[in-house]
């Protein structure tokens, strides 16, 4: 076919094709918008308000936003409230503090070791297995009802997602690099810090993202065990005296935590990981 | 002159296959020296050896090589979490390194480019990084692994002239592992041709850059030993090759007597 024919538009198919050339199908989800992530919630809160406004919504089934609004203003005025938030906080804390050490330094060990791996990585995965519910009567009778026991339940489930996503990450670094440090005669210290930690980021981050979302909740479970405080422990109360706005209470006040959590883990990510061009970037 | 690389009954095998089969080198310090060889010739092997990345190999020989060894891959190889500057300046410890990185970065063409990360770098910009890289370790013996096998072919013709500018100033023993027999010759002072785990040719270059029939002729040789052999010219340009080559300057300690010398199985 000689050229000229080829591209006489007077077929309308071929006079086309440069159109759908030009028009390829983007299969990057487009450019991101600075509050975006928040348009799921916000939609979710516009219905709770729509519908408890226009009386859709039965507040014996679920209490308005202004009612619960109330009821948080009411709990802080009184104080219970905030003590019982910083309680949790400071578990969550100790927990992540506990978990994320236990967590790098064991996937270090055995990623970078065989003996660490044939050592660690069975019990991890044995205990992995078994479920948070059923190792807190043993916990209990070991560290107690005390504080020691809910830090303790909290630090494993952030250990277990540190381990798993740092160990994976680290197992994964390509071994170009790895025969890239040895050429370059890089010590153990120096391959660490340059190769491993950095390369074994990306999966850490995710660790800590997920930990830290299972940290919170968590802290419901722990707090049902002879707690005094804590906001597992509001709602385990309320739940007694069937005070359903206070249930609801802590319901909205996990969720926030749990989004702004996430929202503070994304953008760590994205400082941390710069380098890094995704389908996300 | 002084040797820096003394390679004596080099064997590697993996399993039962042998991949290198007594392999004898010396590269004298300064030298630039390509190595050809078909895939599968055991190339790759020998610059591993050369680079101690290999002690998971199983093999016997004596092998010395300088403290100096900087190896360039066939992917520039670059963390793609540091900076080009800390790329180049990855494992170093002393202070006057760090100060050399910039000049480096110069003597590449990529002056003021430290703070770039390595996915806003071309091919060719980044293989140029891992260049500097392997400069600033001011290496006695530079390993090229098919530095230019990636890149474009305009890309690759600048690399070529970059590459033979600096080893000139820096005058460094290079084994270049490449499979292009105009790369061979264009950058080597000496050609090596690997055979099945042995060195079956060993080839002074001393054509003058004008002198196009002798070039020609030296390549349809290369080919036609690496089994290309429709690439083979007339009987008589390649009696004229060989005059051509024949005045090479002295020095070159492995071929003396006739070109090319078939070395025996």
């Amino acid at each position: 076919m000689n050229l000229s024919e080829y591209l006489r538009p007077s077929d309308g198919h071929v006079a086309n094709t440069f159109q759908v050339a030009a028009r390829r199908v983007p299969l990057t989800p487009g450019t991101p918008l600075a509050w975006g992530w928040l348009l799921g919630p916000l939609l979710l809160l516009a219905v709770w308000i729509a519908g408890s406004a226009l009386g859709l919504i039965d507040p014996r089934v679920l209490p308005a936003p202004w009612a619960t609004v109330r009821t948080a203003a009411h709990m802080i005025s009184q104080g219970r409230l905030q003590s019982d938030l910083a309680v949790s906080a400071w578990r969550a804390l100790q927990g992540l503090f506990f978990g994320v050490l236990l967590g790098v330094a064991a996937a270090l060990f055995s990623g970078l070791t065989r003996i660490g791996d044939y050592l660690l990585d069975g019990l991890v995965q044995m205990q992995r297995g078994i479920p948070a519910l059923a190792l807190i009567p043993l916990i209990i009778l070991w560290l107690g009802i005390g504080e020691a026991m809910k830090v303790a339940m909290i630090s494993l489930v952030v250990f277990l997602q540190i381990y798993m996503h740092t160990h994976d990450a680290l197992r994964s670094i390509d071994r170009k690099h790895v025969e890239l440090a040895e050429s370059l005669g890089l010590s153990r210290i120096a391959f660490l810090r340059h190769v491993v930690l950095p390369g074994a980021l990306p999966g850490f981050l995710l660790g800590l993202r997920i930990g830290m979302a299972q940290a919170w909740i968590a802290l419901v479970v722990v707090e049902e065990v002879n707690a005094t405080s804590g906001i597992g422990y509001m709602i385990t109360l309320a739940r007694t005296y069937a005070e359903t706005d206070i249930v609801l209470l802590g319901v909205v006040i996990y969720a926030v935590l749990g989004l702004s959590t996430d929202a503070a883990m994304r953008l760590l990510q994205r400082r941390l990981l710069t380098w890094r061009r995704t389908l996300a970037s | 002159m002084s040797i820096a690389v003394r390679v004596h009954g080099l064997v590697r095998r993996f399993g039962e296959r042998i991949v290198l089969d007594g392999v004898d080198l010396e590269i004298r310090a300064g030298e630039f020296v390509a190595l050809l060889g078909r895939s599968g010739s055991g190339k790759s092997t020998l610059l591993r050896a050369l680079a101690g990345l290999d002690r998971q190999t199983i093999g016997s020989g004596d092998l010395s090589v300088p403290d100096r060894v900087s190896v360039v891959f066939q992917d520039a190889r670059l963390l793609p979490w540091k900076r080009v500057f800390d790329n180049i300046t990855l494992g170093l410890t002393d202070r006057s390194a760090r100060s050399r990185v910039d000049r480096s970065l110069e003597e590449v063409g990529l002056a003021g480019r430290g703070r770039s990360w390595p996915y806003e770098l071309s091919g060719g910009e980044q293989q140029r990084v891992a260049l500097a890289r392997s400069l600033v370790r001011d290496p006695q013996l530079l390993l090229a692994d098919e530095p230019f096998g990636a890149l474009d072919a305009l890309t690759r013709i600048r690399m070529h002239a970059l590459l033979r500018q600096l080893s000139a100033r820096h005058r460094p023993a290079v084994l270049l592992v490449t499979h292009d027999v105009d790369e061979a010759i264009e950058l080597a002072q000496r050609v090596l041709i690997l055979e099945a785990g042995r060195i079956t040719l060993d080839v002074p270059i001393v054509i003058e850059p004008e002198d196009l029939e002798g070039r020609a002729a030296l390549r349809a040789q290369l080919l036609a030993h690496l089994g290309v052999p429709g690439a083979m010219r007339s009987p008589e340009s390649l009696n004229r090759a060989a005059a051509a080559t024949a005045d090479r300057p002295a020095g070159y300690s492995q071929s003396d007597m006739s070109y090319p010398t078939e070395r025996s199985a």
